[in-house]
């Protein structure tokens, strides 16, 4: 089966790729022409980790059809989390030397540690952190919206409003948590230091691993019952429930799912590229990921790994080259693929058969229209 | 007063901005009957669905399923679970999702999200898709997407999907819209065939399938009962023909 051979090319490329460039880093001389360099290794390190963020938009958007405008949120509260103990592992050795209070809060006055900042010291309270915060948020902000059966258009505007929201809210000085600078100058997690080249090597093999166990998850869920019920209710909402089920609670498990997924992908994102800050909140952000997928091909989960990695590759190349064609280049490159490759370029492979790829645009519409006339 | 009885409507009212669409209806539906309810545009008959079925709350009245569930207090996949199944006019399957997967998703069972992740296929389930394919005629047809399905085909697996469910109690809108005399016909055998062991509701302009059915017929006027009985009897009622020649 077609669908079998892409899983295990996913797979293959994900992890092989990996080691392959790794082994090519730490083996091969610097001199050879096959040596990787260390920039290489951490631009791959942050690939993956935007791999990871769309496959959690494919999760919602390809077989529930929510439009998330907003999932750089949950990246950037796991962001946040991570960087939270990175500030703390810098202890004594910050420009103001003191052992618990990070840099800026003494900038800014403080004396003593916030209580959400306590126990900020633990990495495993960091990893709790890094999966509870997202995946509560996510929770409290989906059970509100699907039982309000808020959904099309206007759902992607609140999640728009929701990562906007926390954009201003952590540009905040008094919100602890560094204000418009956010959190930087980190030097080691777990006590090995971040600024060694071994040391990105085996971030970016983590966040290989990571993002390849994301995907088998995310597969099994879309492969199993529950997978299809996503997309009976993506094409048909009001006929599940019809049959029965709940289209609310299917919308919530995945949801609060693919937000702990994204906020894994931002933890790892943070320690590789040494900032976080309320940029990542920006809603642009969110939007560049849904392109990604847009790109990659909706509703295949390979595709969204393609397009995450191909269309950086294609950012971090023009804007050295051309750096004010970017916006206008990435703009005409999701309109081409809207008109021309609604199934992205994975659609260009994989047959037609194989994927529970999205309606054609013609049933979907009528389902539309059906539903509102209803 | 619902003692026996299926359906029992008991003066339901539903305004949309003080326009009434249902006005105090009141409908007895028996065990094991099919009742065909008519009537011109806007006379409440799909609004009279949507309460049923849960997705229209009334204002005023009451909506008894068996012996003494209310159904104005329940939703729709509440409603749904007890055994009330709804055929829309135009068939809605889920068009990506293979023939068997349509079926295999309404059969009767749980519906929570934790089942559905972790359900396996059993051999009754096997047993009942393979049985429900034959009697819809999409065996050869079973893993073939549903969007690939001509219109017809796409019909009989929605009442496939509806037999899956196994309603007491079926409501079924405008069913023979669109359909050429052949397979009015055969819809008519279809439905006949449901009814024996299951309650049915048709709501349906066509008078010549309405005749076919040959079942006690409503008339439904601005949101109420104009008359009830025969199809000969309704014809002869002079407020009938005034409604439907008047208009």
């Amino acid at each position: 089966m077609p669908i079998e051979r892409t899983t295990i090319v996913t797979l293959g490329c994900v992890l092989g790729g990996a080691v392959l460039l790794a082994g090519l880093n730490l083996f091969a001389p610097a001199a050879s022409p096959l040596h990787v360099p260390d920039f290489a290794i951490s631009l791959v390190g942050k690939y993956l980790c935007y791999a990871i963020l769309a496959l959690s938009v494919d999760l919602v958007w390809g077989y529930v059809g929510i439009l998330t405008l907003g999932h750089a949120a949950f990246f950037a509260l796991g962001g946040y989390a991570m960087g939270m103990y990175l500030m703390r592992e810098i202890g004594a050795r910050g420009v103001y030397a003191n052992p618990t209070l990070p840099d800026f809060m003494i900038f800014i006055g403080w004396n003593k540690l916030p209580w959400y900042w306590y126990g900020s010291e633990h990495f495993w309270l960091a990893l709790l952190m890094v999966v509870l915060v997202p995946g509560v948020l996510a929770g409290v902000f989906g059970w509100f919206a699907f039982r309000s059966r808020v959904s099309g258009v206007y759902l992607s505007i609140i999640t728009q409003a929701l990562t906007y929201a926390l954009m201003l809210a952590f540009f905040r000085n008094d919100m602890g948590f560094g204000g418009n600078n956010g959190m930087t100058d980190f030097k080691d997690i777990l006590g090995v230091p971040l600024n060694r080249e071994s040391t990105s090597v085996g971030l970016m093999l983590i966040t290989a691993g990571v993002l390849s166990a994301a995907f088998l998850l995310a597969r099994a869920m879309t492969r199993s019952r529950f997978g299809k019920v996503l997309v009976a209710v993506r094409d048909a909402e009001s006929r599940t429930r019809f049959l029965g089920y709940r289209p609310e609670s299917y919308k919530l498990v995945v949801w609060v799912v693919s937000a702990v997924i994204a906020g894994i992908g931002g933890a790892l994102y943070v320690p590789q590229v040494g900032i976080i800050n309320p940029s990542e909140f920006a809603p642009a952000n969110s939007i560049e990921a849904v392109i990604w997928v847009a790109v990659g091909g909706r509703g295949t989960l390979s595709g969204a790994i393609l397009g995450a990695v191909l269309v950086n590759l294609g950012k971090t190349w023009l804007t050295s080259a051309l750096p004010e064609v970017w916006l206008f280049a990435m703009g005409g490159l999701f309109i081409f693929v809207t008109l021309f490759l609604p199934r992205g370029i994975i659609g260009l492979f994989v047959g037609r058969r194989s994927a529970v790829g999205p309606a054609r645009e013609s049933a979907a519409e009528e389902a539309a229209a059906r539903e509102a006339a209803e | 007063m619902s003692d026996g009885s299926v359906l029992y409507l008991d003066g339901v009212t539903v305004s949309f901005d003080g326009f009434k669409a249902l006005n105090e209806l009141s409908l007895v539906l028996e065990p094991g009957e099919m009742r065909a309810v008519i009537g011109p545009n806007g006379a409440g008959k799909t609004t009279m669905m949507d309460v049923i079925t849960g997705k229209t709350r009334p204002d005023a009245g009451r909506v008894i399923f068996g012996d003494d569930i209310d159904l104005t207090r329940l939703d729709e996949p509440a409603i749904a679970r007890l055994g009330i199944g709804r055929k829309f006019q135009r068939p809605t399957v889920f068009e990506p999702l293979s023939v068997r997967d349509n079926l295999l998703l309404s059969l009767t069972g749980d519906r929570s999200p934790r089942f559905a992740l972790w359900a396996r296929e059993t051999a009754e389930e096997r047993r009942r898709l393979d049985g429900l394919l034959a009697t819809i005629r999409l065996s050869a047809e079973r893993d073939q997407r549903a969007a690939d399905l001509s219109h017809g085909q796409k019909q009989w697996l929605e009442i496939g999907m509806l037999l899956a469910q196994e309603p007491r109690l079926l409501l079924v809108d405008e069913p023979v819209a669109g359909m050429t005399d052949a397979e009015t016909a055969e819809t008519v055998e279809l439905l006949r065939e449901i009814n024996r062991t299951r309650s049915v509701v048709v709501v349906e302009h066509d008078m010549a399938f309405v005749r076919a059915l040959g079942v006690k017929v409503t008339v439904l006027h601005e949101g109420s009962v104009l008359a009830e009985g025969s199809i000969d009897a309704i014809q002869d009622n002079p407020r009938v023909v005034e409604v439907y020649l008047g208009r």
